[in-house]
């Protein structure tokens, strides 16, 4: 067989997680207008003050328009089609794991999230989210002895009014953009994690993401607060099943970091991607933003998208506090008629605030990667530094690399250094790896994470392995 | 010529052998017998088809296969994809070998002889065996052990690529290794490195192709067999002494359809039509 049909035959393997789990949903109709939105918080039985917040969120979301500076070409999304609620029934308070239906657990388990076992066996908290609700929540007992709150955004709102009302758009205002102010009217669930002053979170929190049920879009929301001295490591990771139709993923995530407080903030992003041909597939249209509140303060994204037919994201971080630092590593990866734009913001607002990026680029098939940066010091931020880089690779010759890195300095200062290269897999590369006995795909694989390796190593030691798996499946035919 | 030799066997036995690049014909008509443990070498001007030849054996996509057809061992050898062909035993050593940024020299070393084990139905070879392997293998090539770290081919100098295809060589142990113009770009105490390199790994079953412009490299690596390639043909075939004519002579002759003045070893030409 030649290279070119065995990668073909490897690139019609099917979307792994494309299942659909066949739970009777409680869904609101589709459309949206004030009514929706009271009927959301009714159903949640919110606070009048988040009514209130969701409702200025949604006026002012009327009058935005949908964006169109991303290099992305999209079809239109009626949002008067969307379901804008969608929550797994019994959706009765659970006490425990044992009370989440079977048909759920089966689910993530499926996944390879496995809540019972995550809850005897690894050291990972994780809050699954379905549709539009979380569904469970492990560990969070043993996380609250130590005064550290994990839980679904809804408890969280009853539970904790006060750490919500103070922080909720603290960081991403619902003015921000389009997607952001969608968001805050119609959010309906997500993760809320706050750690304590002095405190090392023992173990990773995770949350995952599912989107099951047909028509619906997912727009939960991340709040998580770094208090002084203390330090959490977050995973997050998201799946969905195969549909023809483009589902709509608009997250807002929220970061806060006090003084000397670290959050490490890693994604590895696989919605369905759509077929072959580009129907179907996530609209991943999320807004990420850390502010590094406190002096001395830390936040660092790590990101692998290899998932959704759009991803339109860049985690951000504000160095507000002196000498805080920002860091973002991503690998993205476009295959078929994939689209990503997605990069980073990086704010420097505090004195010696430092930024790196480390930014990899993976184009394959016809798809369409660009990387869209902003590095600004601004008047104050004595001696500051940026170092980016900015890699791309091409398989193919159907496929394009895009960057776009813009720096705004206001401070003579600053140090900001840009390095960018493009390199393409070569056939002679790949004969040379054949030579000595190893396939295609496997050189291929061997060749993509190789480059990968600054930002993989970043990564968790279990979330790097699935990294690794995970790109291998997603470019498998794409060179030939 | 080996001792093991034994009578009739081939390692490789290529039959009118034709095989072109973008249509163009390179080989046309190309016959060559090798048996275990002999060492040959194919010598030839620029363009007449030398790396070409190599590229064939080796299984390089680019080169098509038009008639005659390549006996390895007895398989058809143009059956088999170039990864099989590398686990069955032959290793190419390359003109210009491929820089792979990101990978490190251990690793893919290891990647490649575990894909040959996999192959071969043996048990992979761990971290902490591999380095003892390699490391013994490195001495042989007088090879810094800080080239392992780094990636592939990435920065290294001519020398230190050359000398890295032969360490490669040494690790996956081949049947049949074929040097394209190892000794191009090689100035004289690489080469001599080189060659004792190439040297230590001959004995056995093992058989060599050596494919080479100069004579130079046959001084250290001293072939049974020499072989001259005259557009896609071998055009004439000796002992080691032809080498040394085609030096004093140089390749003229073969524009002119003269023969050099026939030395006394001179053997049978092989289908030079």
């Amino acid at each position: 067989m030649s290279e070119a049909e065995e990668l073909q035959k490897l690139a019609d393997k099917e979307y792994e997680f494309g299942f659909v789990t066949d739970v009777e949903a409680d869904s609101i109709p589709p459309g949206l207008d004030e009514d929706t939105i009271r009927e959301i918080v009714k159903r949640k039985g919110e606070p009048d003050w988040l009514l209130e917040f969701r409702l200025k969120a949604f006026r002012h979301w009327q009058t935005m328009e949908d964006p169109a500076w991303a290099k992305v070409k999209k079809n239109t999304v009626n949002y008067q089609d969307l379901i804008y609620y969608s929550a797994p029934k019994p959706k009765k308070q659970l006490d425990s794991l044992d009370e989440v239906d079977p048909e759920l657990l089966e689910t993530f388990e499926k996944l390879g999230i496995s809540l019972e076992e995550q809850k005897r066996l690894s050291n990972v908290a994780v809050d699954a989210v379905f549709d539009s609700v979380s569904v469970a929540t492990t560990f969070s007992d043993k996380l609250a002895e130590l005064g550290i709150i994990f839980g679904s955004f809804s408890d969280a709102v009853k539970e904790h009014p006060d750490l919500i009302k103070k922080y909720l758009g603290s960081v991403v205002p619902y003015t921000d953009n389009f997607y952001s102010a969608l968001n805050a009217a119609v959010f309906s669930d997500g993760s809320f994690c706050y750690i304590p002053k002095g405190v090392a979170c023992p173990m990773e929190l995770s949350t995952y993401f599912r989107i099951n049920a047909a028509g619906t879009g997912q727009f939960e929301r991340t709040l998580i607060v770094a208090d002084e001295k203390s330090t959490v490591s977050y995973l997050e990771g998201c799946t969905a099943p195969m549909r023809d139709e483009n589902q709509l993923h608009a997250a807002v995530v929220e970061l806060v970091a006090l003084e000397d407080a670290t959050i490490k903030y890693s994604t590895v992003q696989n919605w369905y991607p759509g077929d072959a041909d580009g129907v179907g597939g996530i609209y991943n249209f999320v807004t990420k933003r850390g502010l590094c509140k406190g002096d001395r303060s830390k936040i660092s994204w790590t990101q692998v998208e290899t998932g959704s037919a759009i991803t339109w994201k860049y985690p951000s971080c504000i160095l507000q506090g002196d000498d805080s630092i920002g860091e973002f590593y991503s690998v993205a990866l476009t295959n078929n008629h994939q689209q990503a734009d997605t990069g980073t913001k990086m704010v420097h607002l505090g004195k010696r605030t430092r930024s790196t990026i480390i930014s990899k680029g993976i184009s394959a098939g016809q798809g369409q990667n660009t990387y869209r940066g902003l590095v600004d010091v601004k008047k104050n931020a004595e001696d500051a530094r940026n170092f980016s880089q900015c890699d791309s690779m091409l398989l193919g010759d159907r496929c394009g690399a895009h960057t776009f890195p813009y720096v705004e300095v206001r401070n003579p200062s600053a140090k900001v250094e840009h390095e960018a290269t493009t390199s393409k897999i070569g056939e002679d590369q790949i004969f040379y790896c054949n030579q000595r006995g190893i396939s295609t795909e496997d050189a291929i694989s061997m060749i993509v994470n190789g480059f990968c390796k600054e930002v993989f190593s970043e990564l968790p030691m279990e979330f790097a392995v699935e990294a690794q798996k995970l790109l291998a499946v997603s470019l498998e035919g794409s060179v030939g | 010529m080996s001792e093991n030799e034994k009578e009739g066997s081939m390692i490789l036995e290529v039959n009118d052998l034709h095989a072109s690049v973008e249509d163009t014909p390179i080989l046309r008509g190309l016959n060559l017998n090798v048996k275990p443990g002999e060492v040959h070498a194919i010598m030839g001007p620029n363009g007449s088809g030398k790396s070409t030849f190599a590229n064939v054996i080796a299984g390089h996509e680019d080169y098509a296969v038009d008639s005659g057809s390549v006996l390895y061992n007895g398989i058809d050898l143009l059956d088999l994809s170039p990864e099989e062909r590398a686990c069955e035993g032959i290793f190419l050593a390359f003109q210009y070998p491929v820089s792979i940024p990101g990978i490190s020299n251990a690793y893919f070393l290891r990647s490649a002889l575990n894909a040959v084990r996999r192959y071969r139905e043996e048990s992979e070879v761990d971290a902490v065996d591999f380095l003892q392997l390699v490391r013994s293998k490195m001495a042989l090539v007088g090879m810094d052990e800080k080239l392992l770290q780094r990636s592939v081919n990435d920065g290294f100098s001519g020398g230190e690529k050359k000398r890295n295809e032969i360490l490669q060589m040494a690790v996956l142990d081949p049947k049949l290794a074929i040097l394209d113009e190892t000794d191009s770009g090689l100035d004289i105490d690489a080469l001599r490195i080189v060659a004792e390199g190439v040297n230590a790994l001959r004995g056995g079953d093992r058989s060599f192709i050596v494919v080479t412009h100069y004579q130079r490299l046959l001084d250290y690596i001293v072939p049974d067999h020499v072989h001259v390639l005259s557009q896609g043909q071998i055009v004439r075939s000796g002992d080691k002494t032809l080498a040394h004519e085609l030096e004093r002579e140089g390749y003229s002759w073969l524009d002119s359809g003269d023969k050099p003045k026939k030395s006394e070893t001179d053997q049978k030409v092989q289908e030079a039509s």
